[in-house]
């Protein structure tokens, strides 16, 4: 069991993130962001960087932290709140999300942003480069880190995943952990109609990965999942609602990438503000 | 250290150019702790056995997965390595282009790509493993530096050079097993700098690759034919030795580029874009392959199907100047 003082702190993260998540596609005016696979991911990212996330705030590049990598780059919109919880980046620059020039656009990149470790956007690269990270920890006989891919159930449809997850496997990365945000919408429609990949369980498992299946928006079972160790790679298969919080984005996948208008703003906040009482 | 005498660029000559990739990758293993080598199942084939059999633990095989090949250089790359990754020229510019455009070309990481039997050196087994448009390929991405080395020597000298720079890096192996050997003895190699082989007053034949060795041999009939040729060694296609170029241009009433790639984004794109902005430039005469795949066929059948032969630059050459 996860600390209750560790369990709470996640738990107002989660909520704070999901505001700001709501704020910044506000901000963006018509062009919207993408709000779906964000929203689904807030607990899961909550949890690392407000709970068991190796870091240190003032010093990005410590030998010792853990590598996170956001395949999924499009959940950028949800990631940058959850730097800003962990004091990695100030809170001040989520204003400027989407804006010309700034730091934190659309996917993450490496443009001096602390805490990004790798460029995203084009999906299913990211498990290849967290293989790649993972094998050079090895090499510097660095146990203390692991690496944490966070992958989407659609971004599974790339080949290339397959070809990484084989190789984490082959290498034995016992400091890999894969974490799918199994939010069950692609861009186009439900997952099981676009490209049916179920059942994931048992593809990861015949990849030889260890795997655990757990409600992705429980802090507890994240915690939990997050702590265990393995002796070989491991997925975490979170089933998560798309959209989660927002009652009606959640499963509606019309809101993989949208805008917010101020009616649906005010509906939103009040929304968000019943939960946190 | 490696030593550039008589005989090793003979007996690497013999290896041809993946056997050279084999000798620099053992030299960088001996020498440079960073370094780590990848192939997607072409470890026998590219040389890299001699690393595999001393260092073991510097190689990693990923199998025959070109996208994962780039990825994983990438996250060693990122943590501070240096990794050397090898695969057929033919699918490290489309196989895994994307990799390489996120990994190399957007992130700058310092990942040495090595094309493995750029142009024809595959090509028995058909355009699938025939490679006439990565330079067009790689080029066109920011950051990457293109390198396609004259012979095995030079090979030997770009794949260590490279390890030393941060940029990331794509490497060209061009030439049959018995590869022209153009560098008899050591010479002073430098990423991004020609080398100018021979001084003429006609004619100046800017090359890279398989093809410096064909344009010496061009330039020497051309002699006998009262045409007086300079040859360029190009071996880095980008970023362009322009002071060269320039001055190539005035000192020549032709310029002509010579590459075993296609004509389309290669060599002669690289210099006639540069020669047209500079609105300085004479007419260019590209030798290389015009927009084709040729029927599957041994290395000389290709070459001379597709005129890269020093009989075929010394006909074009003339007919351009209607000697």
């Amino acid at each position: 069991m996860p600390d209750s003082q560790m369990v709470k702190r996640c738990m107002e993260a989660s909520k704070r993130i999901r505001r700001d998540i709501i704020d910044m596609t506000f901000n963006t005016g018509n062009t919207g962001a993408h709000l779906g696979g964000s929203l689904s991911m807030v607990e899961l990212l909550a949890c690392l960087y407000s709970g068991t996330l190796r870091f240190k705030a003032g010093e990005p590049d410590w030998e010792y932290r853990d590598r996170v990598i956001l395949s999924k780059g499009h959940a950028a919109l949800a990631l940058y709140p959850a730097l800003a919880e962990a004091g990695i980046i100030p809170r001040s620059e989520l204003s400027s999300f989407k804006k010309d020039g700034s730091r934190i656009a659309g996917h993450p990149s490496l443009n001096g942003l602390p805490g990004i470790e790798f460029a995203s956007g084009s999906l299913g690269q990211g498990l290849s480069q967290g293989v790649g990270t993972a094998l050079a920890l090895k090499r510097k006989e660095n146990k203390e880190s692991r690496v944490i891919v966070f992958l989407g159930d659609g971004e599974c449809d790339e080949g290339s995943v397959w070809e990484a997850a084989a190789s984490a496997s082959h290498y034995n990365l016992d400091n890999l952990i894969a974490v799918v945000d199994m939010n069950a919408i692609q861009y186009d429609g439900y997952t099981t109609q676009v490209m049916n990949m179920a059942p994931m369980e048992s593809k990861w498992q015949s990849f030889g990965w260890n795997v655990t299946v757990i409600d992705g928006h429980n802090v507890e079972e994240i915690l939990d999942a997050y702590s265990a160790a393995a002796d070989r790679p491991q997925v975490i298969l979170a089933k998560t609602v798309k959209g989660k919080g927002v009652s009606f984005m959640e499963n509606n996948w019309k809101y993989h990438n949208a805008s917010i208008t101020g009616k649906q703003y005010e509906q939103i906040i009040a929304e968000l503000e019943q939960d946190n009482d | 250290m490696i030593e550039f005498n008589r005989r090793n660029i003979r007996t690497w000559s013999l290896l041809g150019p993946s056997g050279a990739n084999g000798a620099a990758s053992l030299e960088l293993a001996q020498t440079n702790p960073d370094v780590v080598f990848l192939t997607a199942d072409l470890c026998f084939f590219s040389g890299l056995e001699r690393v595999k059999n001393a260092f073991p633990d510097k190689l990693y095989n990923v199998g025959i997965a070109e996208q994962n090949l780039i990825g994983v250089a990438a996250g060693l790359a990122k943590e501070g390595f240096i990794p050397i990754a090898n695969t057929y020229a033919s699918f490290c510019s489309s196989r895994c282009a994307d990799q390489v455009r996120v990994n190399m070309s957007y992130m700058k990481l310092p990942i040495k790509l090595i094309g493995l039997t750029a142009g024809y050196g595959a090509g028995i087994l058909g355009a699938t493993h025939i490679s006439i448009e990565d330079i067009s390929v790689m080029r066109a991405l920011p950051n990457i530096v293109v390198i396609s080395p004259a012979d095995c020597s030079e090979a030997i000298k770009a794949i260590t050079a490279c390890a030393s720079t941060p940029d990331p890096t794509y490497i060209r192996l061009t030439g049959p097993v018995n590869t022209p050997i153009v560098y008899k003895e050591d010479y002073e190699f430098e990423i991004g700098r020609s080398v100018k082989l021979m001084s003429g007053k006609d004619v100046c034949i800017i090359a890279c690759g398989s093809m410096v060795y064909h344009s010496i041999k061009a330039a020497e009939l051309l002699s006998k034919d009262g045409i007086s040729c300079s040859v360029i060694n190009m071996h880095t296609v980008k970023p362009l030795d322009t002071e060269a170029v320039i001055e190539a241009n005035n000192q020549h009433d032709l310029i002509v580029t010579a590459e075993e790639h296609s004509i389309k984004g290669g060599l002669f794109s690289e210099v006639a874009e540069f020669l047209s902005q500079q609105g300085l430039h004479k007419p260019i005469l590209p030798i290389g392959i015009r927009d084709r795949f040729v029927p599957a066929g041994s290395y000389d059948y290709q070459m001379r199907e597709s005129g890269l032969t020093s009989e075929n630059i010394r006909m074009q050459i003339l007919t351009k100047l209607k000697v």
